[in-house]
């Protein structure tokens, strides 16, 4: 199967000296839903813009569906739908003209993207607003709104930055959803998120970024299996002193609340069999963070070296 | 297959263009009317008629191409600068930048919108002309040449103008201080003949004035210059503006990072 999408030594230095990205190298194969993650000014989406054509890259190639960008640009855009971070459309256009006219930029004839604007309105439940202007809209409206515009020329590689950022619960729900069907119909999805859970629920593959470096870059389930190490939260009967148990390290949080840590090779029975044993009743359970987010954090601290050992 | 796609992009932008001046017709189309009837109480009716006749004509007559001309220029300029401006500050010219719309019809998009408001203010301004002078045509193809040439310089201007611009003022200060001086000082309201001439040499050096001469020469048949040179000198400007937006969005100045 071809990649949908190749990056080869990539590097970006902006105006003053800030290098963003300092070679990477990424593969993202067809139909895939990939996660790039990295905190805030790792050079996410300072890759995506020079995916995108928005950032002008200082070195290295990158090839959509083969495409190398330098000598295909307006071939290889052709393949790309984004939704970008920030809200980026006429605030004060209609949906349906932001739509209609972005499909246009992509040669699609007025009638048929009118067809596709109805249907992506109201797949993304925003047909009662079609007559509104850009800047009418709540914020998860105008998300939903990039979304479609997006979506308008029916691309073969979706890269959405933060989609969800500052999007009630329900909503991204129902967001990830879509996100799932269209990946099941055979679009490339490349998403960045804040929301780790996002990520381990929707993606199959993952690269983490820092610093401008790539510090993982492999599949969800290889990623999660390095994790040793997950703290459970136990809601108990009042005690006052935290209980001793063989070969768990335990802590009281409150007199309600218990920590265990718990090793991959080890069974949480064992955690309930000894505190039944010492009459300790457990209401509730449940994992202290995500465990994605655990290996963010650690990933990104090896991140910090490698960039300060490339210094 | 490309070709077709460029011609539906191209339709796109000026569609998003002519749109947006039509949506706001009282700030972008209403204005130049009042404006124009307001020159055309002072300067024609009242001043003018002290002042007796000009190149052989009416005062009333011989302004109206240049007041025209003026409302042209000033449409053509200022609809690109805004337009492409506010696109930039709302981010939304990365809809295009994104998508594969080759730079040349980005360009020629953004100009066609703001040729066409040049043209239909000139439309207008000629109705409201109409209601205080009788207008006679000398030439009709010099007078669409003309107009057609000069709201692409224009429009051509004040895209580079939008590229350069950092904020709202920036895309103010050349209309003002640049493009007025030179409409005023361009032949509007005066033959440049009338003038020392010192002051002729340096009127030769205003793009302007051939731009105002040609067209009356569509209106009236006179002219200061040659119809040779004021076309020459159009078509030179448009090339080289031209070249210079070009030049510009490729590198991605002030667009990409």
């Amino acid at each position: 199967m071809d990649n949908a999408l190749e990056i080869s030594g990539l590097k970006k230095v902006y105006k003053g000296g800030f290098t963003a990205l300092k070679g990477i190298d990424l593969i993202v194969k067809q139909g895939d839903f990939f996660a790039l993650l990295g905190p805030n000014g790792a050079g996410k989406s300072t890759t995506i813009g020079i995916i995108t054509s928005l950032v002008n890259k200082s070195a290295g190639s990158v090839k959509v569906f083969g495409h190398d960008i330098d000598k295909e640009l307006e071939k290889a855009k052709s393949f790309l739908g984004l939704v970008p971070q920030e809200f980026n459309f006429n605030q004060f256009e209609t949906l349906l003209t932001i739509l209609v006219n972005q499909a246009g930029y992509y040669g699609v004839e007025r009638p048929l993207a009118f067809q596709r604007a109805e249907k992506y309105l109201k797949q993304l439940d925003l047909w009662e607003k079609r007559n509104d202007a850009g800047r009418m809209l709540s914020g998860g409206m105008k998300r939903r709104l990039m979304i479609a515009r997006a979506l308008m020329h029916e691309p073969q590689m979706l890269i959405l930055d933060e989609p969800t950022a500052g999007v009630d619960i329900e909503l991204r729900r129902s967001m990830w959803e879509f996100l799932r069907e269209l990946n099941q119909q055979g679009i490339t999805i490349i998403l960045t998120t804040h929301y780790l859970e996002e990520a381990e629920m929707l993606c199959r593959n993952i690269a983490i970024i820092d610093s401008g470096v790539i510090v993982e870059d492999t599949d969800m389930k290889s990623l999660l299996s390095k994790l040793d190490q997950e703290t459970i939260v136990l809601d108990i009967d009042k005690i006052t002193e935290a209980p001793k148990l063989d070969e768990f390290t335990t802590r009281l949080i409150d007199d309600h609340t218990l920590e265990v840590d718990v090793k991959k090779s080890q069974l949480v029975n064992h955690v309930f069999s000894q505190l039944s044993a010492k009459n300790i009743n457990v209401h509730s359970m449940r994992n202290k963070s995500n465990r994605l987010e655990e290996l963010f954090v650690s990933l990104v601290g090896s991140g910090q070296n490698v960039n300060q050992e490339s210094k | 297959m490309s070709s077709k796609r460029n011609m539906i992009a191209l339709k796109s932008i000026l569609y998003k263009e002519i749109n947006r001046f039509m949506r706001i017709w009282v700030q972008t189309l209403v204005p130049p009317a009042i404006t124009i009837s307001l020159y055309f109480v002072i300067f024609g009716e009242l001043i003018g008629s002290r002042i007796g006749q000009m190149g052989g004509f009416d005062y009333m007559s011989f302004i109206v191409p240049g007041l025209i001309m003026m409302s042209v220029i000033t449409n053509s300029y200022s609809n690109v600068a805004s337009s492409f401006f506010s696109a930039k500050w709302q981010r939304n010219v990365e809809e295009m930048l994104v998508a594969p719309v080759p730079n040349w019809v980005i360009v020629a998009g953004y100009v066609g919108g703001g040729m066409a408001r040049g043209i239909l203010v000139g439309a207008i301004v000629t109705l409201v002309s109409l209601l205080f002078v009788d207008i006679q045509i000398h030439n009709i193809w010099v007078i669409i040449a003309t107009v057609t040439l000069t709201s692409a310089t224009f429009a051509l201007g004040g895209l580079i103008n939008a590229i350069f611009a950092g904020s709202f003022d920036d895309i103010s200060i050349i209309p003002t201080f640049i493009l007025t001086p030179l409409t005023y000082l361009g032949g509007v309201f005066y033959s440049i003949s009338l003038l020392p001439e010192f002051w002729q040499g340096v009127s030769q050096i205003n793009p302007i004035v051939y731009m105002v001469n040609a067209f009356r020469y569509g209106f009236l048949g006179i002219s200061d210059v040659s119809l040779t040179l004021a076309f020459s000198v159009l078509g030179a400007f448009i090339i080289i503006l031209y070249v210079i937006a070009m030049t510009l969005i490729t590198k991605g100045i002030g667009l990409r990072s």
